[in-house]
């Protein structure tokens, strides 16, 4: 199907939608900063964007490349260090009001993520930048939300290593373990959003992009998911992709 | 003091290295082309996010063990690659952390206590998994004798918690704004941790963009990041941490660090880099002379923004 915006920008775009106005944005490299940008300048012009390496509220007048990027710091109320960063969100108080978006190269039907390494632990495998600060963000926020590439290679019966907790085994097992709160709310991907049952945490599609069906991305997963409440995702409107091409990514430095 | 004689007198072989900045910002560039240049080996790096200091390092060949959060550079690098190499190929040895957990460590060993608890890590295998074996750790006295553990507090709310072993580093290397020879150091913007770093270090290497009289910078002590009693060495190197960025002076060199990344995906080509930038020159001023007075000024910062604005 012919259509006028890609895959990366729905992703995009489907993210910014799920943001509040309240919430406080903790990004990562790369869509997540596409995403909290974008619903900033429409929907959420009062969300707070915040980065692990202590800049709080930027002003981001061009989009970082890395959340070390000086450009996290511009008009920041706060600039600070990692120690206030992650104490912010593991904080009680605080950090129930952080909304975490990350990313992985594999995932679970639990939301569970890998981003440290495929295969086995050693030399025959294919090292990956590791947690950085995505474990510690998936243990101690409110809520997360992940962006993955929609392949069955990735969307995995078992993680070759479990970097990022999300849902655990399912059920209660994350608040047995001990996480403190929070969990994955949304996986956005190349083709859909899939969010996790109240009382199993198995993931489950909810939504469709209008260039995808719920067919073909059962077959893109590597587990079984249950597609039957999935509607379609409204397409971007006009506006939020003119704010996301034209003023969040105008050099198209992560849209490509 | 020169770099050349700072890192001679508190960089040794074998030694525990954290190396200061993140990712693409305010790395220790010009103290570790000297450590390279001086080819001091089998180090052992502890590091959270990093970086293009890292990558130069394990490159070389000068590190063996690597305890790391991440090893990325952002869009530049989505992981480094002497370092996705070098663990492919088994000559380096790692441990995975996560960005905080990192920083509690530095933090413990900056405060001096064994430990610090979080609840990072609770289900995650980074506490499941161990990099090193049990003889390499009791072989390596910078080494905890265990990765992380995990324990019930011992208050009454007797929640689980993960117990994070400090660290006590042989040598921290910083690149900082401002320093005074006697040893004070000033950060503008984000100071990572390099602050815990420093102070839990045994010594503590700096180099900075602007030396200035310690009388200057005693009339605002409150900005000031570290005192000069932790100091060891303070070398002035402007563009000390080039590529990677100084707010407010300059910002990472993007085509730089492109080329940089196709260059390390090349064992000869890689090796020609530090050949030219490193081993070819005396010292980092030479470096500088072949990046060029033009590319700096390039990616000079405005002074409003504390970067370069894209396409000016």
């Amino acid at each position: 199907m012919s259509r006028e915006y890609s895959s990366t920008e729905m992703m995009a775009i489907a993210c910014s939608r799920r943001i509040k106005n309240d919430d406080i944005v903790f990004c990562g490299t790369g869509l997540p900063m596409l995403a909290a940008v974008t619903a900033k300048m429409t929907h959420t012009p009062d969300c707070v964007i915040f980065f692990e390496t202590g800049a709080m509220d930027s002003m981001l007048l061009e989009i970082p490349l890395t959340v070390a990027d000086p450009r996290v710091m511009y008009n920041s109320s706060y600039i600070g260090g990692l120690a206030d960063a992650f104490s912010y969100m593991q904080n009680r108080t605080t950090g129930k009001n952080v909304l975490g978006i990350l990313s992985g190269a594999q995932i679970d039907i639990y939301g569970n993520l890998n981003s440290t390494k495929i295969g086995d632990y050693g030399t025959s495998s294919i090292r990956l930048p590791g947690s950085g600060g995505a474990s510690d963000v998936a243990t101690f926020v409110g809520r997360t939300i992940i962006f993955m590439k929609h392949e069955a290679r990735r969307f995995v019966e078992k993680l070759d290593y479990l970097t990022s907790p999300g849902w655990l085994k399912g059920g209660v097992s994350r608040m047995k373990e001990g996480l403190p709160r929070g969990g994955p709310e949304y996986v956005i991907t190349t083709l859909g959003v899939l969010s996790f049952k109240d009382k199993t945490k198995r993931m489950y599609l909810e939504s469709y992009y209008e260039f995808t069906s719920p067919d073909e991305i059962q077959d893109n997963t590597g587990f079984s998911v249950d597609v039957s409440h999935a509607k379609p995702e409204n397409p971007p409107t006009a506006n939020e992709l003119e704010t996301l091409r034209e003023r969040v990514d105008p050099l198209h430095l992560i849209l490509e | 003091m020169s770099a050349t004689e700072a890192v001679k007198r508190y960089v040794s072989k074998g030694d525990c290295v954290s190396l200061g900045g993140f990712t693409v910002n305010r790395n220790p560039v010009a103290l570790v082309h000297e450590v390279i240049r001086q080819q001091i080996d089998t180090l052992h790096v502890v590091m959270h996010s990093g970086s293009q200091v890292l990558d130069l390092l394990i490159g070389a060949g000068l590190i063996n063990l690597v305890e790391i959060a991440y090893g990325a550079n952002g869009r530049f690098a989505t992981t480094c690659v002497r370092f996705r190499k070098a663990v492919e190929e088994g000559t380096i040895t790692v441990e995975d952390y996560s960005n905080y957990q990192i920083t509690l460590r530095f933090m413990a060993g900056a405060m001096g206590v064994p430990y610090l608890p979080t609840y990072s890590g609770l289900g995650s295998d980074i506490v499941n998994v161990w990099g090193f074996d049990k003889d390499l750790r009791s072989s390596k006295k910078s080494l905890p004798d265990k990765k992380l553990v995990v324990d019930e507090s011992p208050f009454s709310d007797a929640s689980r918690l993960v117990l994070v072993p400090a660290v006590k580093p042989d040598v921290t290397l910083l690149h900082v704004h401002q320093a005074s020879e006697d040893g004070i150091a000033r950060i503008h913007g984000l100071s990572f941790t390099d602050i815990e770093q420093a102070r839990a270090s045994k010594h503590v290497v700096i180099s900075c963009e602007e030396l200035l009289p310690s009388e200057q910078l005693r009339e605002e002590p409150w900005l000031n990041a570290l005192p000069h009693t932790i100091v060891d060495a303070v070398v002035h190197q402007p563009h000390g941490a080039h590529p990677t960025a100084c707010y407010l002076h300059y910002d990472y060199d993007a085509k730089h660090l492109d080329e940089y990344r196709r260059i390390a995906a090349d064992d000869i080509k890689f090796r020609k880099y530090l050949e030219t930038n490193i081993f070819a020159v005396n010292d980092f001023a030479g470096y500088l002379e072949l990046i060029s007075t033009e590319r700096l000024e390039e990616i000079r910062a405005s002074p409003k923004l504390g970067y370069r604005q894209r396409g000016d």
